[in-house]
């Protein structure tokens, strides 16, 4: 892998670092990633961020969950051991169906909210043991960070930023 | 300042006509005698209703006593002009069916005058709560739309004289054709509503009726009142006294909501009761009611009137309809299921007749008010696409009057229903009424609000 570089661009107000990201994009800088110690409001529309499906995989997951719930009290109580609990009628599936429901509705909700969440950690490489990512320990605090790439633009990238209001820019060695 | 265009003004009053006839022949032709209603019987049996009559004797056999239609009393009651329980049952038999089946023929043009009376005055008492809730909540997305809110509740008192004139004629001037706990034949013979015969009682029943509607009217009254005062005033007192009165009528609103529907809605079937039934009604009339929001909303917007509400405000309104919906879903469910489960016969007979001779309704209904917002305004995307909420709006009201079509009419006309003339009729007339009434109102005032102290965190709303 070859080793590249870039540059970190501290600022101290998400204000500030929106109106540079605005202007980083439209001298047309691609920016690598932004560390911030808390959601911005609208910093992904900024950054041109294409937006996340993960609404879309947990309706998927929520089918299969009712699917599931559907498919396994079918089988359980209606095809392999049809008994008569209490006069309830377990002579097909839509006849009992209100008696399930409860469980229907939980299995749904179940698998739409963990599979979705697992969707969420694998997606965004989160696991325990994993070696936190943070270039710079201030960006959990109160510092924000942006990451820009660089090829061969050196001091004009630093010119650029500097004029937005930086506190602190950084070139910096990065071996991928 | 709106202005109620001469086009929509023209459609509602030619709905008011053409509602108003369709409802007149509904009752003029509804006065069937027993001679015909007997021929009329007697022709349908020969064909395959032969069979359904047989099973459906069979069922009222076998369940308890209480499956029987609630107004199979009134039939006994009438039946005993015609002669008395004796040596010739069979004869009496048939006497007490071909009454009964009578009864419920003449009851069914007032039951659908009452179901469409009660489908629109619940929307516009669904918006006075949701506004009084926009007020109590402070919220800061809505002021744009208040006036709106406000426009649509002019049409609360008197939709709500209306249903209550139509309750209180029907055992007055009509023959008890929609309480038959107003009959005082039926209540000396029916131990069950002797029973309750302290709070089921003609007079109360409209003294509580009128406490109901002079409460809501004052603080709808009021609330516009202030409302009004804050547009021109040069401090916040208006609205502090509008939050205090919406708080207040909010409790107010809760108590005499459940009353209401008890009354007016509960006791047509006067044997049976169910605990969320009051909860049940709100959560239908708050999905009404948001959603002819929304609708009115985006008639005005597509006419320019509200140049300043944007998506943003058809999003959150949509979120309300299909939150509102499950919601009802939810309640709808919790009744139906907790009563079929345990399966009492007292409780169960509610259900039972529903699904014998209106599982179309019924059933639909269920589709129409969950499946399909569920699906259709899940997507936030969807929500914001104005045709595509108007769409929704369309079927949520569509299955919501059936809703209330499904509360009424079992107990009134039983077998005996069919969405025809005196229900289409009734819907266009009430409609008419609607549309000329909440237009006019929202010409006498700007349709924003100028001062109200959210106003500017409304126009700059965005989700």
């Amino acid at each position: 892998m070859e080793a590249s570089k870039v540059i970190h661009a501290i600022y101290t107000d998400d204000d500030v670092l929106m109106n540079a990201v605005k202007k980083v994009k439209t001298a047309r800088h691609h920016i690598e990633e932004i560390y911030t110690p808390f959601p911005v409001h609208g910093l992904d529309k900024a950054m041109g961020l294409a937006p996340t499906r993960i609404a879309i995989t947990s309706f998927l997951y929520g089918c299969v969950g009712l699917t599931v719930a559907i498919v396994m009290m079918n089988f359980i109580m209606i095809s392999d051991w049809p008994q008569n609990i209490g006069g309830k009628p377990s002579f097909s599936y839509i006849e009992n169906m209100p008696a399930f429901v409860p469980i229907m509705f939980e299995l749904t909700v179940f698998f739409a909210a963990h599979l979705m969440v697992v969707t969420f950690y694998l997606r965004s490489r989160m696991w325990p043991f994993k070696k936190a990512e943070n270039p710079d320990p201030r960006t959990t605090d109160d510092h924000f960070l942006m990451e820009i790439a660089v090829h061969g633009n050196e001091n004009e990238l630093t010119d650029l930023l500097k004029e937005t209001g930086a506190v602190e820019i950084n070139l910096i060695d990065k071996t991928h | 300042m709106y202005t109620f265009s001469s086009k929509l003004k023209s459609v509602a009053i030619g709905l008011i006509i053409i509602g108003a006839i369709g409802v007149a022949y509904g009752f003029f032709t509804s006065h069937k005698d027993f001679a015909a209603v007997e021929m009329m019987l007697a022709s349908e049996s020969h064909g395959d209703a032969h069979g359904e009559t047989a099973t459906h004797h069979d069922t009222k056999v076998s369940d308890s006593h209480a499956t029987e239609d609630t107004h199979s009393e009134a039939a006994q009651a009438g039946a005993k002009i015609h002669g008395e329980h004796g040596p010739q049952a069979e004869v009496d038999e048939h006497t007490k069916h071909v009454n009964h089946v009578m009864h419920a023929m003449h009851n069914r043009p007032w039951s659908a005058l009452y179901v469409a009376a009660f489908f629109f005055f619940m929307i516009s008492l669904g918006v006075l709560a949701f506004y009084a809730v926009q007020y109590a909540s402070q919220a800061g997305w809505s002021p744009l739309l208040l006036r709106v809110m406000e426009g649509i509740t002019a049409y609360m008192l008197p939709g709500a004289v209306i249903v209550l004139s139509i309750a209180l004629a029907s055992g007055i001037i009509g023959h008890y054709n929609l309480f038959i706990w107003m009959d005082p034949d039926v209540v000396a013979h029916d131990k069950l509503i002797q029973g309750k015969s302290g709070w089921l009682d003609i007079f109360w029943f409209g003294v509580r009726g009128f406490v109901f509607i002079a409460g809501w009217w004052l603080y709808r009254h009021f609330a516009r009142k202030f409302s009004i005062a804050q547009d021109e005033a040069d401090d916040n007192k208006n609205f502090i006294k509008t939050f205090r009165i919406s708080a207040a009528f909010l409790v107010f609103f809760l108590y005499t909501e459940s009353i209401m529907s008890w009354d007016w809605i509960m006791s047509v079937d006067p044997h049976w009761f169910s605990t969320l039934f009051a909860w049940y009604v709100l959560a239908g009339m708050m999905v009404c009611g948001i959603t002819v929001i929304s609708m009115v909303t985006i008639y005005l917007k597509s006419k320019g009137y509200l140049p300043k509400v944007n998506d943003s405000h058809i999003h959150d309104l949509a979120k309300f309809m299909f939150g509102f919906s499950i919601f009802w879903t939810y309640l709808w469910f919790s009744q139906f299921m907790l009563i079929w489960y345990s399966n009492i016969p007292e409780e169960v007979t509610y259900f039972v007749t529903r699904f014998q001779d209106y599982q179309l309704p019924f059933l639909g209904m269920v589709v129409m008010n969950f499946v399909f917002p569920l699906l259709v305004l899940m997507n936030s995307d969807f929500k914001r696409v104005n045709w595509f909420v108007i769409m929704a709006g369309i079927i949520i009201l569509g299955g919501h009057y059936i809703d209330i079509f499904n509360m009424i009419m079992p107990a009134t006309v039983g077998d005996q229903w069919s969405i025809g003339i005196p229900e289409i009729s009734s819907i266009l007339l009430f409609a008419g009424l609607f549309i000329f009434i909440v237009f006019t109102a929202l010409t006498k005032q700007p349709l924003e609000p100028k001062r109200n102290p959210f106003i500017k965190e409304s126009e700059h709303f965005h989700y």
